[in-house]
Order: structure tokens, then sequence, then C-alpha cells
């Protein structure tokens, strides 16, 4: 470390007046940056992390002020600095990466203008030659033919293309420090490892500092020379990255470093130690009292024992029978989905016969894949955003029709059955899904109780309302949602509360599968932790089958038996969970494993 | 039975806490904003009038004294009195019940109508959308007032036209707002949720997504009260709608207005406050009432 940092944060409080009284966001919390370094801020959400950050560039919205506490950036006071010196400041000294990259660029002007427009900002070229720098930004982020990109408008890249034309904007005027906050966080895991090397790169070849904020303490770890990690708006750690991992100090650094899944380590495991065991007894407590109270719980169990007959007209069915001969529960076979092409190029050149179509004329999300869920087993469908796990998933759930292809379930044909008159099948209860966003899956208006007790009205055969509340407060006791919490509105949850209604939701007509489309992708992962647990839980308790979309493979690894990795519409290797992972085949699933952020182990 | 009762007794006292919050969020929404304070206070006014007003006033709205006719405000007649002798404070006050019946009566009718319209354009799309848009393009195609008007002269001169006219005329408003907001909601993560739990199309339409869309549907009904009282005083001041002697805000302005010359100005005046007042508080409580009904901001 240098003696002078380039940013010096002394015992910095920041406060937000709300209509509930002060709030203090930020306490007492001391951070430094030496030249060159690259420094990781971790928490959970509402920790304080980013308000930290937005206190430096002084861009904290109207409610919030610096309290108390002192701000220094490379010899200039950011606390008493007037507006037009901190305009100066930011984007020329200091510059900032967000995390949604699509909001942070104008959806209506080129990603070349937009850099341009920094450039003029700050003076940092003539007119004559500030095209000419933008495309030398472009392409020191890596952007494949700058010159073209250069006309691109945002919705023409893909989410880690205009990630990087945010980081060319950051980088366009060679800022002392950059804040990177969250900048991979709705990325896939390829291409944040490929974001994440090239800020690295950039920032260590001008020997820039860098400040990284995130919620994932091996990312951190991975990228950064020192963690500073925050609790509750105040700093409780700060260390080496080296030493993080091998040496926690904090309880809360321990809890964390717990709960995120990694390798060599069960699904337990990642809950607190103290917890690790209660939930045990929970569970057993509440599996003492379900017997009596699901009978289909009970048939579905018996269901999983191996007296179904062998399904022999199934001859056709390709892919692993981990089960055997058994029937499976779900056996998808060939499906197909697929979609016109958007765009009048094609119909042009037809129209006017020039160039022959060299695409097709429309586009596969899903490509003839074949697959089985058996009784009782969790299948993880891994891949990257666009590689058509979710356009399966709909398919299953009977939300979106397929082009062609067989999907069958429990024995019967239901790819042959129209979603809109799914809706009204006591078939529907069988299959049920856990939403991705537990806050955009939660109707505004319904209480808890009530989006619980939504499938039950529509398709369930509990009658009266002291009944359904009961059966709600049941529900709401298995997933371990406090009943007092039944009557609040979603926006008075907390993320893993409103995971957790919508678990109870999913699980309320007693489902054989349950699909669960990243059901802990928005969660902090001390609460994902808690609800994986919950969910195997659940899954033993009441005899389910998961189809678990993912594209965490730690998270998969963990939760399922057999692995299903998807590229492009296609199957490239399915297996067991520990052959997959542990071995991969195919040169994706190796690509995909290596791309995940490997922190310095702790020694066992 | 006593099993049943610890579950319902939470139930009950948690809706009653329910309400409390409520009031409890208006209360605070009301003192944080005062202008939204200082509306609801005259929404208060203005519904006592249109509720009461016959019982209260001093003198019977139709009855006329030629001996007192076109006297200047004074103690015994507050706003003056016209060219009949009729007491024209008494006449303000009696038409506000007529007056807000009918911004009511065809704001209902148009919420009704455009919101349905919209929400099914907006969630089904398709067939449904092009026709429920090109009915509105076509309304939006005329002068409103003019087409309002036009709808009255063909109709007849009623005050079930008037609500008619009213509605239609403000049916692209209501149609296209509901539209987008069902539309942005179509394939929320809610909707999904919906159809899985087995809710059939029309059941998500008005279970889900109209009671999401209620609040900026009630700030757009409270905009357009505005309009619509001013739409039919509007028709009756050019003769259209309500007949004299009915009072009526509009027709008292037009009856005034050819006093204003000679200098008997409170004639025209006082309903034109009393039109005024009543617009200008319809507007100002748009904002406050989102305030209030929105969940998302009460915390």
């Amino acid at each position: 470390m240098t003696a002078q940092p380039l940013l010096d944060v002394r015992d910095l409080t920041v406060e937000f007046s709300t209509r509930r009284g002060i709030v203090k966001a930020v306490q007492h919390v001391d951070i430094s940056v030496a030249k060159g370094e690259t420094l990781a801020i971790v928490g959970e959400s509402g920790s304080g992390k980013s308000v930290t950050s937005y206190a430096v560039m002084r861009i904290l919205d109207r409610a919030g002020r610096i309290a108390e506490g002192s701000v220094m950036f490379s010899g200039v006071d950011v606390k008493a600095a007037d507006e037009s010196a901190m305009r100066d400041l930011r984007g020329r000294e200091i510059s900032m990466i967000f995390q949604n990259p699509r909001a942070a660029l104008n959806p209506i002007r080129k990603v070349g203008q937009q850099i341009e427009d920094v450039l003029k900002q700050h003076a940092q070229a003539a007119a004559s030659d500030r095209a000419e720098k933008a495309i030398a930004a472009l392409e020191q982020v890596k952007i494949a033919r700058p010159r073209e990109r250069y006309h691109a408008y945002p919705f023409e890249l893909s989410g880690g293309m205009c990630q990087r034309v945010v980081i060319a904007l950051a980088l366009a005027c060679n800022p002392q420090l950059l804040i990177a906050d969250e900048p991979t966080t709705g990325l896939d895991v390829t291409t944040q490892k490929a974001v994440m090397d090239l800020v690295v790169e950039l920032t260590r070849s001008r020997g820039m500092s860098t400040i990284l904020i995130t919620h994932d303490l091996g990312l951190a770890a991975a990228y950064c020379d020192r963690v500073v990690v925050m609790e509750k708006g105040r700093v409780v750690e700060t260390a080496k990255a080296a030493d993080i991992f091998g040496n926690p100090q904090h309880p809360y650094t321990r809890k964390l470093m717990r709960a995120t899944p990694r390798l060599g380590v069960s699904l337990r495991e990642l809950l607190p130690e103290d917890e690790a065991s209660s939930s045990l007894q929970a569970q057993s407590v509440i599996a003492g009292l379900d017997p009596a109270i699901h009978p289909t719980s009970q048939e579905s169990v018996e269901v999983m024992h191996p007296r179904v007959k062998p399904g022999g007209d199934e001859g056709s069915a390709e892919g692993h029978r981990s089960a055997g001969s058994l029937r499976p529960l779900l056996l998808v076979d060939k499906l197909v989905k697929e979609y016109p092409r958007q765009g009048a190029s094609a119909t042009l050149s037809k129209l006017f016969g020039r160039k022959p179509a060299v695409e097709p004329e429309v586009f596969r999300a899903v490509d003839g894949i074949s697959f089985t869920v058996g009784h009782g087993e969790s299948v993880g469908l891994v891949g990257e955003s666009g590689c058509g796990k979710s356009t399966t998933s709909m398919m299953v759930m009977r939300l979106l029709d397929q082009t062609s292809g067989r999907i069958s379930f429990d024995g019967e044909e239901i790819g042959n059955i129209l979603p809109q008159a799914f809706a009204r099948l006591p078939l529907r209860s069988r299959i049920q899904m856990v939403f991705q966003d537990p806050t955009d899956s939660l109707n505004p208006r319904f209480t808890a109780a009530r989006a619980i007790a939504d499938p039950i009205l529509q398709l369930g055969d509990v009658k009266g309302r002291d009944a359904l509340r009961a059966r709600c407060e049941e529900l709401a006791t298995m997933v371990g949602l406090p009943h007092n919490l039944l009557d609040r509105f979603p926006h008075q949850l907390s993320g893993g509360q409103k995971a957790r209604v919508g678990i109870a939701r999913a699980i309320a007509l007693h489902p054989k599968l349950v699909i669960l489309d990243e059901p802990t992708a928005a969660l902090d992962v001390s609460v994902q932790a808690v609800v994986l647990n919950l969910l195997q839980d659940l899954k033993q308790q009441l005899g389910m089958s998961y189809l678990f979309v993912s594209h965490d493979l730690n998270v998969v690894r963990l939760l399922c038996d057999r692995v299903i990795v998807m590229r492009s519409g296609r199957i490239v290797e399915q297996g067991s969970a520990e052959r997959v992972l542990g071995d991969p085949q195919d040169a994706y699933t190796r690509e995909l494993l290596t791309a995940i952020p490997h922190p310095p182990l702790p020694a066992h | 039975m006593s099993t049943v009762a610890p579950t319902l007794e939470p139930a009950v006292s948690t809706r009653t806490s329910g309400l409390v919050a409520l009031i409890g969020h208006a209360r605070y929404v009301l003192a944080e904003n005062k202008v939204t304070g200082f509306a609801f206070g005259l929404l208060v006014v203005i519904l006592f009038a249109a509720i009461f007003g016959p019982w209260i006033v001093p003198y019977d709205p139709l009855a006329s004294d030629t001996a007192s006719a076109l006297k200047p405000p004074s103690a015994a007649h507050w706003f003056g009195t016209d060219q009949l002798g009729r007491d024209i404070f008494s006449r303000v006050v009696v038409a506000t019940r007529l007056d807000t019946f009918i911004a009511v009566a065809s704001v209902a009718l148009v919420f009704f109508l455009g919101g349905l319209a919209g929400v099914a354009a907006g969630f089904f799309g398709g067939w449904t959308d092009r026709i429920v848009g090109r009915i509105a393009d076509t309304i939006m195609a005329f002068p409103l007032f003019v087409l309002a008007m036009g709808i009255v002269a063909a109709l007849g001169n009623t005050v079930q036209n008037i609500i008619i006219a009213t509605a239609i005329v403000n049916f692209p408003l209501y149609a296209r707002v509901a539209r987008a907001e069902a539309n942005v909601r179509r394939n929320a993560g809610f909707v999904q949720a919906a159809r899985l739990s087995g809710n059939s199309e029309m059941r998500i339409l008005l279970g889900h997504i109209l009671p999401n869309i209620m609040p900026i549907m009630i700030v757009q009904m409270s905009l357009t009260m505005g309009y619509a009282i001013l739409n039919a005083a509007g028709l009756s001041f050019i003769g259209l709608g309500v007949r004299p002697p009915t009072a009526e805000w509009g027709i008292m302005v037009a009856e005034g207005a050819s006093f204003m010359v000679s200098g008997e100005w409170w004639i025209a005046l006082f309903p034109g406050l009393a039109l005024m007042i009543a617009v200008f508080c319809f507007n100002l409580l748009g904002d406050g009432l989102r305030d209030i009904v929105d969940p998302q901001r009460r915390t």
C-alpha cells in the first residue's frame, strides 16, 4: 500500500430522512483505496454497500445526505466540493459501472455517439478525432468489429456486449477510480468471467484503482486485492482477499462464506452452524404432523415405489434412465419450439429475389430435445440465457404450446392439450412452478394468504373460509413463514419471505412435479441457503420431483440428482450431477465450469 | 368448534387493522400534502351541498319573486337574485346535485365501458385490441365537444343523454390508459402464476389484472370528473341538455351572460365560480387519491 491513498473515506455516516424518521444507511465506515488497488465491498442487500459508493460520487438522492465523516479523493474533499467541481470529477476522475447495462445506456442513441458524449463533456478529444477515439474505446473492451458496432443501438447488442459498452464509456476519459456496482449480476457465468477479466485487465494496465461492489464473496475474492465486508451499514471486516476465505474473523463473514455454494459442501453445510441442527428438528416435527393431513402426498410416495409396470410402450424414449425401466414421471420426446424470424429483411430479400435467404425462416428456440424426470428425482436444466431452458420449462408447464414433439406426464399425453384448456384441468394441479423473481410473481394487491389460497380456490377441494385459512397457515408453517405475515402485502415482505410465499403457493395442491425457475437467483446468499434447504426438505416430505432450471452450477450440484446441459436449444450433455459436473465430457460444460469464479479455497 | 375459533380471530382482527392502517395512511398523505388535504376539504363541501342542498338553502330555487328581481348580493340574498327574482345562492347550491350526478354517472359509465374494453384489449391483444383501438380512434377523430353536441342533438335533450354523450367522448382516454397498463402486465410473473393456479383467462383479467390497474383508473376518473362537469355545463350553456328553469350551473351562466353587459355581474359569476371550484377540486384530487389507493406507497 502506498502512503497516500487515492480514496480515503473516514467515519462516513449517511442518513436518509424517511417517513419513519431518520434512517442511517451507512454508519462510521472507513474505507481506503490505494492507487492501482482493487477493492471489493461485499454485503447482502441493505448492507449499505451501494450507498457508500453513491456517497463517494455524491449522487445520493434528495432524501439522503452525508451526516458525518469525510471523503477525500486524491486531495479533494468530496463532501465540501461544489457541484461543478463534482461534475468534473465524475466521469473524468471517478466513473461507475452499473448493474443493469441496458438501463445505463440511452436506448435511442447509437453506442458510439454515447461514448463521444462523454469525451465531449470532459473535453477529452477534438471534434475531428472524437469518432476515432470512440472506436478505439470500443476496441479496447474487445468488441469485435468496433467500426460496425459504433453504429449499433443498445437493443441490438447482447447483455454482455452492453456491459462492455458501459465499461468503454466509464473508461473513455481514463479515470483514476472505477466503481463497479454489481457489474455482472445480470449476466451469464461465461460472460461474467469475460467481463470481470476485462475489467481487471484494463484497470491493471492503466494503473487504475477499482472498487467492486458485489454480493458474491467468491467473485470478490477471485478478482480483488482486498475485501471489505459490510453488514447493516457497518464495516465488519477488512482483509486481504487471500486471507478472507482461509481465515475469516467476523461471525458475519463466516456466515456469508458458509452460505456460498461451492465445491465439496453439502446443502446442510450452507446453513449457519446453530441453525443447521435446529432446522432438522423443525423438519422432523413437521414430518410427524404431515401424513394425517396429506393423503395425496402419501399417495405420491407410494407411487414412488417400484410397483409401477414397466413402460414397454415407451420404446422410442431416449435419454438416461437412472430409475431403470420404470415409467418416468415426465417424459419429453423430440420437443421443438420454433418462432418465426422477425424483421423485414428476410421478406424483402424474398420479394426482390436478390440474396438467397441464408438464414432459415424460423428460429428454433428448442431443437428436438428428449429427457425424462423420474419419480422423486431432481433434474437440473442448465444453460446460459437464450439456450432454451426457460422455453422448455414453459412448454412442460403447458404455458406455451410446442411446435412438435411429445410431452407425457405420469403416463398421460399432455403435449397435445392446448395451454388455455390445460388451465382448467385437474392435471394442472399436478405440475406447478416456483418463479424466478418472487416480487414479480406475486400479485401486488393480494396478501400472502390470498396468494397461497389462489390455487386452492381454483382447483383445490378445501371449502369454507376457515378451512382455507387453516390450510394457508399449515402451508405457511411448512415453508417456515410466520403466520402473522400472512396478511401482509408482497411489498411488506422481504425477498426471502416472498420466496416462501411463492413456494407455499406452488405446493398448495400437492403437485408431483415442481419446476423451479431459478428460484434463488434474486436472493441473497444466506437466504438462498435457507430456501434451498427448505426446497430439499419439502421434496422429501411430499415426494415431489423437481425440474430445476438454473444457470448456477454450484446450486445445481447441491440440489440435483441429474443434470441436463443445454446450449442453443440442444442438449449437449446429460447424466448424474456428480458425473457431469465432476467429469464433464463436453467442451461447453467444461467452459461453464471454469467460468465460475474460483476463490482461494479454505483449508479444511 | 373450539379449534376453529382461534383461526377465525386473527383473520377478523387483521381485517380491522388493515382499515385502521388505510385511514392512518390517508391521514399521513393528507398531512404531508396540504394541497390534497385542501382538495378533500372542497370535496366534502361539494358532497354536502349535493346531498343536503335542497334542505339547507334559504329559498326555493325555482320560486320567482319579480318584486326583488336583479338585486345585487346582500344579507338577504348572499349571491343576489336573477331576472326572475330567484335566489342565486339557493340555485347554485341546489344545482350541485344535478351537476355532480351527471359527472359521476358518466364517469362510472365510461369507466365500466372504456376501462373493461381497454383492459381486454391490452390483455388479449390481437383482434380485441384492433377493434377497441379503432373505436377509440374513430371517436378521437372528431372535436370532442362537437361530438358530444351531435350525440345530444341526435338522441334528445335529456339528462340521460348528456351522461351517455359525456361517457362516449371520454371513452378513448379510459380505453387507452387501461390498455397500456394491462399490456405491461399481461406476461408478468403473477399472471403466469395465476394461470398455473387454474384461473381462466377471464378471471385473470378481472381478478388479477384489473385490481392492479385501479389506482391509475381512479386517478383518471378524478381527472375526467372535472371535464365531465365542464362538458355537461357546456352543453347546457349552448341550450342542449338540461332545460330551464332547472337549476344547473351551465344554464345559469348562460342566463347571466346577457346581463353582464348591463352590470348585473353576479348572475353569471357565482355559478361560474362554483363550476370552477368543482373542476379544480376534482383535478387536485387525482394525485392525492393515487397516493392513498396505491399499496406500494403504503409502508
